[in-house]
C-alpha cells in the first residue's frame, strides 16, 4: 500500500495539476485488492476513471462550455447578471458567450442585486430559463429575497401551478485577501432552504455535468461555484466532454475508497480531503474514505451513512461556519438513522473559523481548513476509537 | 390626525370617452365583484372562515378594473398582499380565489398560497407577493420574458404586455427605482401602477416621501409619468389605455399614478386609528362604483334595472362562490410535502 500512498502525496500539491490523476489511481488491481471491496458508487467511479482521458480543462472551461452548450441546445436560456457580456464575465465564466449569442441573450445588468435576480426569477415565472450570475455569491445577499421568497416558494405557493427553472450560480465560499464581506460560504444558508436545489462542484467533471444537470432542471438551483478553482485543471473523458452530459442532482461521489474513517467534504476542500488523505495513508496506515457530496440540497445522506457503516468513523471538512453548518447537518444525519449505530468515535467537524473572514494573511489562513487540520481530525477519530 | 394636504384629483374629459354600453356594464360589474367579494371577505375572516393577514381593496376598485379590463388574457398582471380583486379582474373564478382563502384544495393555489399569494397561471397572473416592491422585478421579468420572446423566439408578433400594481409606501423602496431604470434602459412592455391610498399602513405618504407626487419620480428615469383620479374607473382606462398602446409597440414602461383611498384598514388586523373621520368621509363620498352608476344613469345608458340585476348577479356568484368554498376538501395531509419541486 505504500507506494500508492506515496503516489498520492507526490501527486497532492493544492494547485498542482497532478491533483486531476489522483482518480487514476483508484483504478489499479493492486489498490482494489488491498483495499475494502468497492461499493457500486466506487466501482462505477473506477470505471469512470478507465474511460481514456481525452483532455485536461480547467473549472472555468468546464463552466464556460457547458453554458455555452446549453445555450446552443434551447433558445429559452440566456444569462444575466453584472459584466456577463462585454467584460466576458467577472472571472470570464462566461467568455465568447456575447460574441456567438449577442446582448438579447447574454444580458449586462446595471449593478442591481435585487432587480435583475428578481427580473430574471419573473422571466422564468413566464417561461425562460435564465442563468442568473452574481459576480460573487456574497453580493446575492441583497438578493436573497428573490431566490428564497420569489424563486423557491412559488412552485410550492401556487400549488404546483408555476414552474421557476432558473440557475443562480457565481464563485462562493473564501477568496484569497478580500475581507470578510467577499468571502464567506453560502452553502449552509440556501442548503436549509425547500424549494432550492444547492450544487457545490469540486472538480471540471462537476462543473460541467452538474451545471448542465442544473439548467435542465425544472426547479430554482443555486450553483456555487468557487473562485479558487477556475484556473484548476483537470483531466476529463471523452464521456465528460459529450454534449449531454450530465451528473445526477443529489448524487455524491465516493472519490477514494478507505476502510478507517470517512472524510465528507465538498468544494474546494475534496482536494484538501484527498492529500490529507494521502498523508494519513503514507504516515499514519490510515485509510480514509473521501466523498465530494456534490449537491448540498438534496444531500446524499444514503452514501455517507453507507460508508459510515463500512468505516465507523466521521469526519466533515467544510469552509463554511460551525454553527448550524454542512457538517452539522451531516451529524444529525447520521445520528438520526441505524448509522449511528455503526459509529466508533465521536464525529469530528472541520470547519471554518467562527469570526468573519479576516484579512491579514496569517489569519485568514488560520481561518480555513487546511490538509493538517484534517489528518489531525481524522486521527483524533482513529485514536479515540483505540482509547 | 387628519391628512394636513388636500389631495386635488385629476379632472377627466368626459367627450373623450367612447365606450359602449356592454363595456361599460363589464367595468361595472367587475368592480362591484371586487367590491362585494373584498366584503364577503370581511364577513367570513370574522367567522374564522378565513385567516392570517387579509388585505381588502374596498375604494380602489376603479384601478383594477380600470387597467386589468384592458389587458388581454395573454397579457400578465402582478400584485402585492392586496390581491383578491386583481385577481378577479383578471378572470380568476371568485369561487377559486375564495376557496384558496378558505385553505381549501380547489383554491387556485390548492391551498397552499393564502390571501397574499393568488397564483394562476392559466390567467397569466403571477401573484401575490408579501414583501414591499417584491412583485416589481418580477413583473418585470415578465415583460423581459415578452421581448425575448419577440426577439430571439421570434414567438408572437405582438408584444404581451404586463401590469404590475403596488401601492405609494413602495415607491420608497429601492426594487421600485431598480426596475424603473431597467424597464427604460430595455423598453420593457411594462405599466407600473402606483396605487396610491395615501398610506402604508399607518404611515402617511407625504411623511415618508420626498416628493409626494410620484408620477414626477418617472421624469428621473425616462418614462412618462402621469397622475389620474383613481376614483374614477374611466379616468383609469384613459391613461391605461395609452400606456398599454405604448407597451405593445415596444415604445416602452408608463408609470401611472392613481390617487386612490382603501376604505378599510391596512388588513382586517388594522385598528385603523391614525385616518381622520373627515379624511375617510371625504374619500368615500368619491366612491368610484357610485361614480360609475352615476355616470351610466345620467347618460341613460342603462337604467336602473339592469344595474340592480348586475348586482344581484354579482351576489348570487359570490354566495355560490362561499358555498364552493365552505363545500371544498382541506388538502390532503399526506400531500404536505407536495408542489416542492418540478418533476422535468
Amino acid at each position: 500500500m505504500a507506494h500508492v500512498g506515496r503516489a498520492l502525496a507526490a501527486a497532492a500539491s493544492p494547485r498542482s495539476p497532478a491533483l486531476a490523476s489522483m482518480r487514476s489511481l483508484l483504478a489499479p488491481p493492486a489498490t482494489a485488492a488491498a483495499r475494502p471491496a468497492a461499493s457500486a458508487s466506487a466501482a462505477t467511479a473506477a470505471a469512470r476513471s478507465q474511460a481514456r482521458a481525452a483532455s485536461t480543462i480547467t473549472c472555468r472551461e468546464a463552466l464556460n462550455s457547458a453554458i455555452d452548450e446549453e445555450m446552443e441546445r434551447e433558445d429559452k436560456v440566456f444569462v444575466i447578471g453584472e459584466e456577463v457580456a462585454e467584460y466576458n464575465g467577472a472571472y470570464k465564466v462566461t467568455k465568447g458567450l456575447l460574441a456567438k449569442y449577442g446582448g438579447r441573450r447574454v444580458v449586462d445588468t446595471p449593478i442591481t442585486e435585487a432587480g435583475f435576480t428578481g427580473l430574471a426569477t419573473g422571466s422564468a415565472f413566464a417561461g425562460l430559463r435564465p442563468i442568473c450570475e452574481f459576480m460573487t455569491f456574497n453580493f446575492s445577499m441583497q438578493a436573497i429575497d428573490h431566490i428564497v421568497n420569489s424563486a423557491a416558494k412559488t412552485l410550492y405557493m401556487s400549488g404546483g401551478k408555476i414552474k421557476v427553472p432558473i440557475v443562480f450560480r457565481g464563485p462562493n465560499g473564501a477568496a484569497a485577501g478580500v475581507g470578510a464581506q467577499h468571502s464567506q460560504d453560502f452553502s449552509a444558508w440556501y442548503g436549509s432552504v425547500p424549494g432550492l436545489k444547492v450544487i457545490s462542484p469540486y472538480d471540471a467533471e462537476d462543473c460541467r455535468g452538474l451545471l448542465k444537470a442544473a439548467v435542465r432542471d425544472d426547479n430554482p438551483v443555486v450553483f456555487l461555484e468557487n473562485e479558487l478553482m477556475y484556473n484548476q485543471q483537470f483531466e476529463v473523458s471523452d464521456q465528460v466532454m459529450d454534449k449531454d452530459f450530465t451528473l445526477p442532482i443529489g448524487k455524491a461521489k465516493v472519490m477514494l475508497e478507505g476502510s478507517d474513517v470517512t472524510i465528507v467534504t465538498h468544494s474546494k476542500q475534496v482536494g484538501v480531503a484527498l492529500q490529507a488523505a494521502a498523508e494519513l495513508e503514507e504516515k499514519h496506515e490510515v485509510f480514509a474514505e473521501v466523498i465530494n457530496l456534490r449537491s448540498i440540497r438534496p444531500l446524499d445522506t444514503a452514501t455517507v451513512c453507507e460508508s459510515v457503516k463500512k468505516t465507523s468513523r466521521l469526519v466533515t471538512a467544510e469552509e463554511g461556519w460551525p454553527a448550524f453548518g454542512v457538517g452539522a447537518e451531516l451529524c444529525a444525519s447520521i445520528f438520526e438513522t441505524d448509522a449511528f449505530n455503526y459509529l466508533d468515535a465521536p464525529v469530528q467537524r472541520v470547519t471554518g473559523a467562527d469570526v468573519p473572514t479576516p484579512y491579514a494573511e496569517n489569519l485568514e489562513k488560520d481561518a480555513f481548513p487546511v490538509q493538517a487540520d484534517i489528518v489531525s481530525a481524522c486521527l483524533r477519530a482513529v485514536d479515540a476509537t483505540l482509547a | 390626525m387628519s391628512y394636513p394636504k388636500k389631495v386635488e384629483l385629476p379632472l377627466t374629459n368626459y367627450n373623450q370617452i367612447n365606450l359602449n354600453k356592454k363595456k361599460l356594464l363589464v367595468l361595472y360589474e367587475d368592480m362591484l365583484l371586487g367590491r362585494n367579494f373584498e366584503d364577503m371577505c370581511a364577513q367570513m375572516y370574522y367567522k374564522g372562515k378565513m385567516f392570517g393577514f387579509v388585505h381588502l381593496y374596498n375604494g380602489q376598485e376603479a384601478v383594477s378594473t380600470g387597467v386589468i379590463k384592458l389587458l388581454d388574457s395573454t397579457d400578465y398582471v402582478c400584485s402585492t398582499y392586496r390581491d383578491h380583486v386583481h385577481a378577479l379582474s383578471k378572470g380568476v373564478p371568485s369561487q377559486n380565489v375564495m376557496a384558496e382563502l378558505f385553505g381549501k384544495e380547489t383554491g387556485c393555489s390548492k391551498g397552499r398560497g393564502g390571501s397574499m399569494h393568488i397564483f394562476s397561471a392559466p390567467h397569466n397572473f403571477l401573484g401575490g407577493f408579501a414583501f414591499i416592491a417584491e412583485g416589481i422585478p418580477i413583473a418585470t421579468g415578465a415583460a423581459f420574458q415578452s421581448i425575448y420572446r419577440q426577439q430571439v423566439l421570434k414567438e408572437p408578433a405582438e408584444l404581451r404586455v404586463t401590469a404590475c400594481f403596488f401601492g405609494d409606501g413602495t415607491t420608497n423602496n429601492g426594487q421600485f427605482f431598480e426596475c424603473l431604470n431597467m424597464a427604460v434602459l430595455w423598453k420593457l412592455p411594462i405599466i407600473f401602477v402606483v396605487e396610491n391610498n395615501q398610506w402604508a399602513i399607518g404611515m402617511a405618504h407625504h411623511r415618508s416621501s420626498s416628493i409626494p407626487e410620484i408620477h414626477k419620480k418617472a421624469e428621473a428615469f425616462g418614462l412618462p409619468g402621469v397622475e389620474v383620479d383613481g376614483m374614477d374607473v374611466l379616468a383609469v382606462r384613459q391613461v391605461a389605455e395609452k400606456a398599454v398602446k405604448r407597451a405593445r409597440q415596444g415604445q416602452g414602461p408608463t408609470l401611472i399614478e392613481a390617487l386612490t383611498y382603501r376604505f378599510r384598514g391596512h388588513s382586517l388586523a388594522d385598528p385603523d386609528e391614525l385616518r381622520s373621520r373627515q379624511e375617510k368621509e371625504a374619500w368615500v363620498a368619491r366612491d368610484p362604483i357610485k361614480k360609475l352608476k352615476k355616470y351610466i344613469l345620467d347618460n341613460k345608458i342603462a337604467d336602473l334595472n339592469e344595474l340592480n340585476d348586475i348586482q344581484s348577479a354579482v351576489k348570487i356568484d359570490l354566495q355560490k362562490s362561499v358555498e364552493f368554498a365552505m363545500s371544498s376538501p382541506e388538502p390532503n395531509i399526506l400531500e404536505l410535502k407536495r408542489y416542492l419541486f418540478a418533476d422535468n
